[in-house]
């Protein structure tokens, strides 16, 4: 393709809510129908832009939870409570209403659905999110590359997707999901229940492990990366997505 | 300070302002310590502006102020930048 319209800067599209369900008491995903989408990469975000009537804007970036395929994309937001966008979109956003979204963005935290070995993801919190379109990617391409979960919450009430993570771990696909459980654990928990610490991720992480992406919180992320070098993982073979107390 | 660390990721959308070409998959390299790395591996730390810094010696490699019409870059302390063409 020549076309200008290849290489074009990004332009702000419109988003249409299509639908909103709840994860968890403080998650929700919204299906949006994105006029013009050029399709994604699962791990990219975008930019969410809303736009106040006196004309202020805030903006702010989400992971996009959904698999490539067709104008409709997910994205999967936890409320801040004094956040600027995510009360909005996790409150009051309902079926119909439109703002204004900019993507796909980032081409580095993305999946590599033949990295050479197994994979290894690893999410704090709604740091899942980009690794759950990496899952449902991976899936959807049948790909064969060994992948494991590794997803840290506080609590069950706390984990996302929990029935589609717990169907994908018996589907003998070559795809694991392993959850910790860091501050409260059901009755019957037999699952891991801590933070993830270098003990932890030497039980888990492959040693002949290609490639891992982790994402989560800042201090979360860099323990986990911290950890895993320090298990004598390549540097060069993880790659982080931070995101910060500033978000929301 | 740590605790509002981000990766180039987050500057993505903001660089595609002014990139043509997908940024975070491009390599720069740090004029104070020489290392290569992916945008999307350098530190950024968000303000008022958006700054850079290498994640090997913590050097600014990239300073970005916009005000909504216009965007300044000071890139003094990246020494070349390898996108895809």
């Amino acid at each position: 393709m020549e076309g200008a319209a290849v290489l074009g800067r990004l332009n702000w599209h419109v988003a249409e809510v299509a639908d909103v369900w709840p994860e968890t008491d403080r998650v929700k995903t919204l299906a949006l129908d994105v006029e013009g989408w050029p399709g994604h990469r699962a791990g990219q975000h975008v930019d969410v832009r809303l736009t106040a009537d006196d004309g202020y804007q805030a903006q702010r970036s989400y992971s996009i939870a959904s698999p490539d395929g067709g104008p409709r994309v997910e994205l999967t937001v936890e409320r801040i409570d004094d956040g600027e966008v995510s009360p909005y979109l996790t409150g009051d956003a309902h079926a119909g209403d439109r703002f204004e979204l900019r993507g796909p963005v980032g081409g580095y935290f993305v999946w590599d659905p033949d990295p050479g070995g197994p994979v290894l993801l690893v999410g704090g919190g709604s740091g899942v999110v980009p690794l759950m379109a990496m899952v449902r990617q991976r899936t959807a391409n049948h790909d064969e590359v060994p992948t494991k979960l590794l997803y840290s919450a506080r609590s069950w009430e706390d984990v996302i997707y929990r029935d589609e993570l717990g169907r994908y771990g018996k589907r003998g696909d070559g795809l694991e999901v392993v959850f910790t459980l860091t501050r409260e654990q059901p009755p019957d928990w037999t699952g891991f229940g801590r933070r993830v610490d270098r003990e932890l991720l030497s039980q888990v992480a492959p040693p002949d492990l290609s490639l891992t992406l982790v994402c989560g919180p800042t201090p979360f992320v860099e323990a986990v990366a911290e950890a895993l070098v320090g298990l004598g993982h390549e540097p060069s073979r993880i790659k982080t997505e931070r995101f910060g107390p500033t978000g929301g | 300070m740590e605790a509002l660390r981000l990766d180039g990721n987050a500057a993505a959308g903001l660089l595609s302002e002014v990139f043509a070409g997908e940024v975070t998959t491009a390599v720069g390299t740090c004029d104070s310590c020489g290392a290569v790395e992916a945008v999307g591996a350098i530190h950024v730390y968000m303000a008022a502006g958006t700054v850079l810094r290498c994640p090997h010696c913590e050097a600014v490699v990239m300073k970005v102020v916009t005000d909504g019409e216009r965007i300044w870059m000071d890139l003094r302390g990246l020494r070349t930048l390898e996108l895809a063409s």
